[in-house]
């Protein structure tokens, strides 16, 4: 539980961040709360010869809310984001998924820049940012760029950030409607068993739009656009809900772990998404 | 006398003596981070120790090449087996009478066997020239199943014990068979069962898990070449014996080894093995001449240092129609891992899971146990509790619930007209105990009517009604249990460790102004002994226990004794602190009657004083007495005031108690809720109850951690699965359980104080109360055993195949 040796870097503007990612290559690695990328130094199952820390980011830290669209600076922590009651106002559903993320004292520190821009299939908020369709801000030495979170994850630990980009911002539309975030996990601090996110507007009697995303069900966060499509414009009964949970499951490709077998965890994610619509039918 | 006299509540009061729940003295520096423990210690010029460990499970060790890490700026030395065989310390004795590779000699035999010692100037470059010493493997099958292990065609694990029939428990029947153990009469029992008119069989698994003690284990030897001595600092829940076992296997005499536990943080059966790392830092700080430091991190510490559990228990229990037990059968096959480092009394390799007959006046039972190895790694130690016996605790309690559905019965009821009857003490049991006091009808009755059983059952039924009409999907469980310990090991007639007695002892030293320092052979890990050994003096002696500093764990100033494990303390060397205590006042009665001009036996002890029969106003306290011990001259009397007491016990003690827990379990997710849980404890006398609590609500809590889902589990090449926190349950205050704690009084008839041992109470009894909680909320849809621990998944598993997800 000793990492190897390495150098520590606290650039104080994004420029040179950037510039010290450009100069070390692979060896570097941006560091911002540090919770997943610590432990795995200390396994030594992640090398970084370069640390780049973003604390020193004071730009990053920034919570915007307007009519217009909502900001999250990356290097936000999540209990910074829970303490936001703009952004609680606005999006009650991030406030419910984060208390929700670890412990307190992980909360702290762990950011929701680095939760999305890790691409850890564990992580909770890539599948709320899909859930929520928001767009991440990357910066590189060729400038700033954007991508849809729905396009972001490509596969474990691998996504559209190029090594030498540090993901900014988090940048998405006030959601309307009802929402909810259920997780199953088997402790504080564990990963999700299964979790599912679901926003929802209605109309009348009728679900108006849905967008349903899963989290630690595939190798990434699964955004089930026929989930979705399977409530919309019904009545949210209980043959909608399972149709929903059937659009879901041919979406999601989990895999045996300590948590259980592929069998348990299809179950369980289809009690996560039903619990998940009903309470979020009930806001709407 | 005057209005300034303290009353006698008051004095009693003021000695904060036993029943007094005392804060405990320790938390003041625990609670502000002072604490220090062994990798708080930092001697000059001190190296540091890490171990290159074995990623297989079974593998022949072809080349070690520590080239690359001997020149790596900043390493000293990298042992290997062929450095420790000149000194004959590759292989060490365990405390079972087996032996184990100090470092991997031609083989490995479970993955995270220590395989070569790096020691370098920084544990920072220590772990790096583990990465840099290159082994060569080739590896071998591995056999993780202990019943496999005893197939005749199963790899040969133990080469070195190839061809020896005889093992240190008897003959082996084959190359992966340690021992078979057997207690109470086997073809009696099996006739008993048979001619029975109800039998009830079950397989019962207590899977293997871990310990896990805040603080992992670790070393700092320190060899003084000047004068020849060797200090060894240490995560040792037994000093004394690491002190002689040390000098056995080195050839330094005793006197010239001084071992010392500072602050453990939680030992719970972890901390009482020799494992290769405090061998290895020996070794290499005698070849150095520098102190050289030890510290185990987490992973290493759930995947390498002893174990807890892995017992597959077979059992066969019997009745009459109308639920009287007529017998019990039990065969064990015991998973040891690759060597027997099991820490039992040397007379007993199974430990004493022959208290199985639990609280029952069972007539006829026997016991066969097979300790198998296999390519895991090695342990069996009493995690929270006496040897085996929350094994024992378990399966009974698991057969009686299943008695009681083969016989249809309430479970509390059969458990009531089995109870060993309070006029039965002392009793025999069948496996040859001899309980020494107990009322378990008392305590049954208590524990039903406080949790509100009779309401609790037609709650259930409704339930059970809603669940099938579809109103809910959640079952309501209700786990009963009756356990019944056997601690304070031991009796040196039938108890010893590597031939090491299992006495205990204390030594009192009065100081001239009335204050005391007490040493004793055990060592705290966190049991409280600095706060609750000074109440036994208190009340012995009459001097505060605010003013009575308990010292444990360093060998030089401590008198011998066999260490805190086992709830051995208060039932041994609490015996032996009260018994110290009483030569201490025998000789403070002399002098008092010395001072106050009358013959000895005109004196009696009041509170903290010596009284003149029939003239209350003329007394001593012992705080005077204490001054006159040290400053006047009294005839025939050597001066001073302390004593040692040194207690070999006639029997163990036999704490009982009855737990309840009420769950709720969701069908669909397999989680669970605790909706109540009630701990009634007899422990005999109570020293301090708030102290008692809090080792309740600890044990309780790790009951629970173990039935619902810690666990060291093994895929089928011997890769540890969990071996770190992430999948290694370990509850947060988020998780842990609201308990209710109560009690009854049923002191035992031998200790001098009448006090039993509850440290481990709580760790026995709660994980069958949480098991049968939830076995008990499916039995009406038909279960009868499914085996720990019981987290979602298993818990979702017995809810499908019962049908229930429709």
């Amino acid at each position: 539980m000793i990492p190897s040796s390495f150098e520590y870097h606290r650039p104080s503007d994004l420029a040179a961040a950037i510039g010290l990612l450009a100069e070390h290559g692979d060896e570097a690695r941006v560091i911002a709360g540090g919770h997943s990328l610590i432990p795995l130094m200390k396994m030594r199952m992640a090398g970084a010869t370069h640390l780049v820390d973003l604390q020193g980011l004071g730009d990053l830290k920034r919570i915007t809310v307007s009519a217009d669209g909502i900001s999250i600076g990356a290097m936000v922590t999540q209990a910074e984001l829970i303490a936001h009651e703009g952004l609680a106002a606005a999006v009650p559903l991030l406030r419910e998924a984060a208390l929700q993320i670890a412990d307190p004292q992980v909360r702290n520190l762990g950011t929701v820049g680095g939760n999305v821009a890790n691409g850890d299939p564990g992580n909770d908020m890539p599948g709320l940012m899909q859930c929520l369709g928001a767009t991440f801000t990357l910066e590189g030495p060729d400038g700033s760029r954007d991508v849809a979170a729905r396009e972001f994850y490509h596969g474990a630990y691998v996504t559209a950030r190029a090594d030498d980009e540090i993901l900014t911002h988090i940048r998405f539309a006030p959601p309307a409607g009802g929402y909810a975030y259920e997780k199953q996990k088997r402790k504080i601090g564990d990963y999700a068993t299964a979790a599912a996110a679901v926003l929802l507007t209605r109309n009348g009697g009728t679900v108006a739009s849905a967008s349903v995303a899963m989290t630690n069900l595939s190798d990434v966060p699964v955004w089930s656009q026929a989930a979705g499509e399977a409530l919309a414009g019904s009545d949210c009964g209980d043959e909608a809900v399972r149709s929903a949970v059937t659009a879901m499951l041919a979406d999601i490709d989990p895999q045996q772990d300590n948590r259980g077998p592929v069998e348990f965890k299809r179950h369980v994610a289809g009690v996560m998404l039903a619990r998940a619509i009903s309470r979020a039918w009930s806001r709407a | 006398m005057n209005d300034m006299t303290p009353s006698r509540e008051q004095r009693i009061a003021n000695l904060k003596g036993m029943g007094a729940s005392r804060k405990r003295v320790e938390d003041v520096r625990f609670t502000q981070g002072k604490g220090n423990y062994v990798d708080d210690i930092k001697l000059p010029g001190m190296l540091f120790g890490d171990f290159v460990r074995s990623p297989y499970a079974h593998a022949r060790v072809k080349s070690i090449n520590t080239e690359a890490a001997m020149a790596l700026p900043g390493v000293i030395a990298v042992l290997t087996a062929a450095d420790l065989a000149p000194l004959n310390l590759h292989w060490m004795p365990t405390l079972a009478g087996d032996k184990q590779m100090v470092l991997a000699d031609g083989k490995v035999l479970f993955q995270g066997q220590e395989v070569a010692f790096v020691v370098a100037t920084d544990r920072y470059i220590a772990a790096d020239a583990t990465e840099l010493v290159d082994v060569e493997y080739e590896e071998l099958p591995v056999v993780v199943d202990p019943f496999k292990a005893l197939e005749p065609e199963a790899p040969v694990l133990r080469e070195d014990l190839e061809g020896s029939a005889e093992g240190a428990h008897g003959p082996r029947r084959h190359h992966n068979h340690i021992f078979l153990w057997e207690a109470g009469e086997k073809e009696a029992t099996e006739q008993a069962i048979d001619a029975s008119e109800v039998v009830a069989e079950e397989m019962v698994y207590y899977h293997r898990t871990h310990p896990c003690p805040l603080e992992t284990c670790g070393t700092v030897a320190s060899m003084d070449k000047v004068n020849g001595k060797l200090t060894v600092y240490g995560t040792f829940q037994a000093p004394h014996v690491v002190r002689t076992v040390a000098s056995l296997l080195s050839g330094i005499e005793e006197h010239n080894i001084r071992v010392v536990s500072p602050d453990i943080g939680g030992g719970f059966g972890n901390k009482v093995g020799v494992y290769p790392g405090y061998v290895c830092a020996i070794v290499a700080s005698i070849v150095t001449g520098k102190p050289v430091k030890w510290i185990e991190d987490r992973m290493e510490n759930l995947s390498a240092t002893a174990f807890a559990r892995d017992y597959w228990m077979k059992g066969r229990i019997s009745a009459t129609k109308e639920g009287r037990i007529t017998g019990l059968h039990c065969h064990v096959t015991a998973d040891h891992g690759a060597f027997d480092a099991c820490a039992d009394p040397t007379k007993f390799p199974a430990g004493f899971f022959h208290i199985c007959t639990g609280s029952y006046d069972i007539p006829v039972a026997y016991v066969g146990v097979d300790g198998v190895y296999t390519n895991k790694a090695p342990g069996g130690v009493a995690y929270r509790c006496s040897f085996r016996v929350t094994e024992a605790a378990y399966f009974i309690e698991r057969m009686i619930e299943v008695l009681a559905i083969e016989l249809g019965m309430d479970a509390a009821e059969l458990r009531r007209i089995n109870f060993i009857c309070k006029d039965q003490f002392p009793y025999q049991s069948a496996l040859g105990w001899e309980y020494d006091s107990g009322d378990y009808h008392t305590a049954w009755d208590k524990a039903l009517e406080a949790v509100g059983y009779k309401e609790l059952r037609a709650e259930q039924a409704q339930r059970i009604e809603d669940f099938k009409a579809g109103r809910t999907r959640k079952l309501l469980g209700i786990g009963l249990t009756h356990f019944t310990e056997i601690v304070g090991a031991g009796p040196v007639k039938n108890c010893d460790i590597l031939g090491m007695g299992m006495f205990d002892s204390c030594e009192i030293r009065i100081h001239p102004t009335g204050s005391a320092i007490a040493r004793l052979g055990t060592i705290s890990q966190g049991q409280g002994h600095a706060t609750t050994f000074a109440q036994i003096i208190a009340s012995e002696t009459g001097l505060p226990a605010d003013s009575i500093t308990i010292e444990e764990g360093d060998t030089d100033t401590a008198p011998y004794g066999l260490g805190t494990y086992g709830s051995r303390s208060t039932p041994v060397a609490g015996a032996a602190t009260a018994l110290c205590g009483r030569k201490i006042r025998a000789k403070a009665q002399m002098i008092a009657a010395y001072l106050l001009e009358v013959h000895d036996g005109d004196l009696e002890w009041d509170v903290d004083r010596f009284v003149v029969k029939g003239a209350p106003e003329r007394f001593k306290t012992m705080k005077e007495i204490a001054y006159a011990a040290y400053n006047q001259a009294i005839p025939g009397l050597e001066p001073g005031l302390e004593a040692v007491s040194y207690y070999d016990p006639p029997n163990m003690t036999y704490p009982f108690g009855a737990y309840i827990a009420v769950m709720e379990i969701d069908v669909d997710t397999g989680e669970h809720e605790v909706r109540q849980f009630y701990a009634l404890d007899d422990c005999g006398t109570r020293i301090n109850p708030m102290v008692i609590e809090g080792q309740v609500h600890g044990g309780a809590t790790e009951g629970y951690a173990i039935a619902m889902g810690q666990e060291i589990a093994y895929d089928e090449i011997g890769n540890v699965k969990t071996g770190t926190l992430m999948d290694f349950f370990l509850p947060t205050a988020w998780e842990t359980p609201h308990y209710t704690t109560d009690h009854t009084e049923t002191p035992s008839p031998h200790h001098p104080i009448g006090a039993k041992g509850v440290g481990e109470s709580p760790n026995v009894g709660s994980v069958p109360a949480f098991s049968n909680a939830v076995h008990d909320a499916f039995r009406a849809f038909g279960l009868r055993h499914s085996h720990m621990p019981h987290d979602h998944w298993r818990i979702w598993k017995i809810a499908r195949d019962l049908g229930l997800h429709g």
